[in-house]
């Protein structure tokens, strides 16, 4: 499935540099969040946007993880030539990353 | 417990003005912030100031100042804004004069100056923080060096009864900051209360964008009335602790999603986050939704600062050219990209000499490229040339390359755009706190 059935996003730029938050809407799917959406995936899912490396926060409590992506608004917001400057439409393509389905809750079911 | 009510009234430098009003009206609020400095903004302001010296400060000033301050002045309200730019003296006369012909007169402005350290910074050895080059070396491409100052002059300004507080450059979460500081009495290394007070800043300060602006996604974020969006009023008790909320009735909503949007947005590292005063920590705050548009955050902390500020320096970095034409119907994409590479070896044949260039069909491949592309075939493609160019000469051209499409181009292109501008790049150095040197001037409407 794709991220955006489990999370939602906002991008955040501050020079050259993007953060991308992606929020789990259940906090539940967080765990399941964690472990596939790594900076590695992120970094080769925004491959030829992004030229520089990708980090990521954790953020348990808010059931959230922050990625900041160096090297990826085109030399910076003041000084790019991308048709969106400040790279606000990039927590879409985020949202765009396919993911596993996560697993199975087990919830009562009455009959 | 004493709870202080403070409404952010804009965003941006161009937001909305009617959602402040109704803050002013209707929020019980005993401050009203207004955020309006881009990082770029400051460095146009300043040349607009070199053109002519009573200018440099927001173009908005006096619309906001003439739809809220009657409200304020009734309500005891007090205003502080960075609207002041590039010239806070400029814009304290011109709020003076304002206030006088509401029939304000005695209304307490002060100006917040001392940002400009352009003198300091060209005097010193400073390494660009983005590409390591020496500000030395942009020599009289330099336009404006300003550096974030902290809460220090507000609250200042504060204690000494001014109404209206208007700054030039000021890190933006301490428009919030210092008003609790000056209520609160909190110390200036209780460094877990400035950052829950970091919180609230950086919560408030972008106004509609944590009330539900720049959060729909219909099907999945559906947020109702955007059109009559409230902006936010944060309410602040002595521990720092925040409830976000609006005016009942107004557009938008407040819940646990906008607000943990906001806080992440333009953050990195959660456990860091810079400002003047301290470094604030948001790894812990939690966000708990008490009612509805009531959501308390809590759990800001926060380290001692760096002693170091942020200097955002302006300067000239070249010309831009762009053009833009459209094209749609079946074959439209094959149209677009005939046309890119006909522009392309225009540019080429023209001599144009472009540093760096896109050639982009919107619809298709503008904002994201091609990699992550499935759907192929747009009904409707806009085709955009943009390049970097050491001439306005050259920069012009590019445009024009993209208009000459009409009667040499492919079939059908429609809606021909073009323009040229000078860039004015932003970069940052980092200064020692020391070397800056913040001042108030009263003045009495």
């Amino acid at each position: 499935m794709k991220l955006r059935m489990l999370a939602h996003s906002r991008a955040g730029d501050k020079g050259n540099t993007s953060n991308i938050s992606v929020i789990a809407y259940d906090p539940k799917d967080y765990e399941h969040l964690c472990h596939y959406v790594t900076a590695a995936r992120v970094k080769d899912h925004f491959q030829g946007l992004v030229q520089g490396d990708v980090i990521r926060y954790e953020l348990p409590k808010l059931g959230a993880l922050n990625f900041v992506l160096f090297d990826a608004l085109g030399g910076g917001v003041t000084r790019s030539l991308a048709l969106d400057a400040h790279g606000k439409s990039l927590s879409s393509a985020m949202l765009e990353l396919e993911i596993p389905d996560p697993p199975a809750r087990h919830e009562t079911i009455s009959v | 417990m004493k709870t202080i009510r403070i409404g952010a009234g804009a965003g941006y430098s161009g937001d909305r003005i009617e959602p402040a009003v109704e803050l002013a009206e209707q929020g019980a609020l005993h401050y009203l912030v207004f955020e309006c400095l881009a990082e770029r903004t400051i460095a146009l302001a300043q040349q607009a100031k070199r053109q002519h010296p009573e200018s440099g400060y927001d173009p908005l000033l006096e619309a906001r100042l003439r739809a809220v301050l009657p409200a304020c002045r009734a309500k005891g309200i007090k205003v502080i804004t960075n609207m002041g730019a590039a010239n806070p003296e400029a814009a304290v006369r011109k709020a003076a004069a304002i206030a006088r012909s509401l029939g304000l007169a005695g209304l307490k402005i002060a100006a917040i100056t001392g940002d400009d350290v352009l003198t300091a910074v060209q005097r010193g050895h400073y390494r660009l923080e983005e590409t390591g080059d020496l500000v030395a070396d942009l020599a009289n491409r330099i336009i404006s060096a300003n550096a974030y100052l902290g809460v220090a002059p507000i609250v200042a300004a504060l204690a000494a009864g001014a109404e209206l507080v208007i700054t030039g450059r000021v890190a933006d979460p301490a428009l919030f900051l210092a008003p609790l500081i000056h209520e609160f009495g909190w110390a200036m290394d209780d460094w877990d209360r400035l950052g829950q007070g970091t919180v609230v800043g950086h919560l408030l300060e972008c106004a509609g964008q944590i009330t539900g602006g720049y959060f729909a996604d219909p099907g999945f974020k559906d947020v109702a009335n955007l059109a009559r969006l409230g902006f936010p009023i944060g309410e602040v008790n002595e521990q720092g602790d925040l409830i976000v909320t609006k005016v009942a009735g107004s557009g938008g909503q407040v819940t646990s999603a906008t607000c943990k949007e906001q806080l992440l947005y333009e953050i990195h590292d959660p456990n860091a986050y810079f400002q003047p005063d301290v470094v604030a920590d948001f790894s812990q705050v939690t966000v708990e939704e008490l009612a509805r548009d009531r959501v308390r955050v809590t759990g800001g902390r926060g380290k001692p600062k760096t002693g170091a500020l942020k200097v955002s320096i302006g300067y000239v970095d070249g010309y831009i050219g762009e053009g833009q034409l459209s094209y749609a119907g079946a074959g439209a994409r094959a149209r677009g990209q005939l046309a890119l590479d006909i522009v392309r070896e225009r540019l080429q044949l023209t001599q144009v000499q472009m540093h760096e260039s896109h050639f982009d069909l919107i619809g298709l491949n503008a904002l994201h490229g091609t990699e992550r592309i499935t759907e192929t075939e747009p009904y409707e493609v806009r085709l955009r040339v943009v390049g970097r160019t050491t001439s306005l000469a050259e920069a012009i051209r590019i445009g024009n390359e993209v208009e000459t499409l009409y009667t040499n181009g492919p079939a059908g292109g429609g809606g021909a755009f073009k323009a040229a501008r000078e860039v004015l790049a932003v970069q940052s150095v980092l200064l020692p706190e020391a070397l800056v040197q913040p001042s108030i001037q009263f003045t009495e409407a």
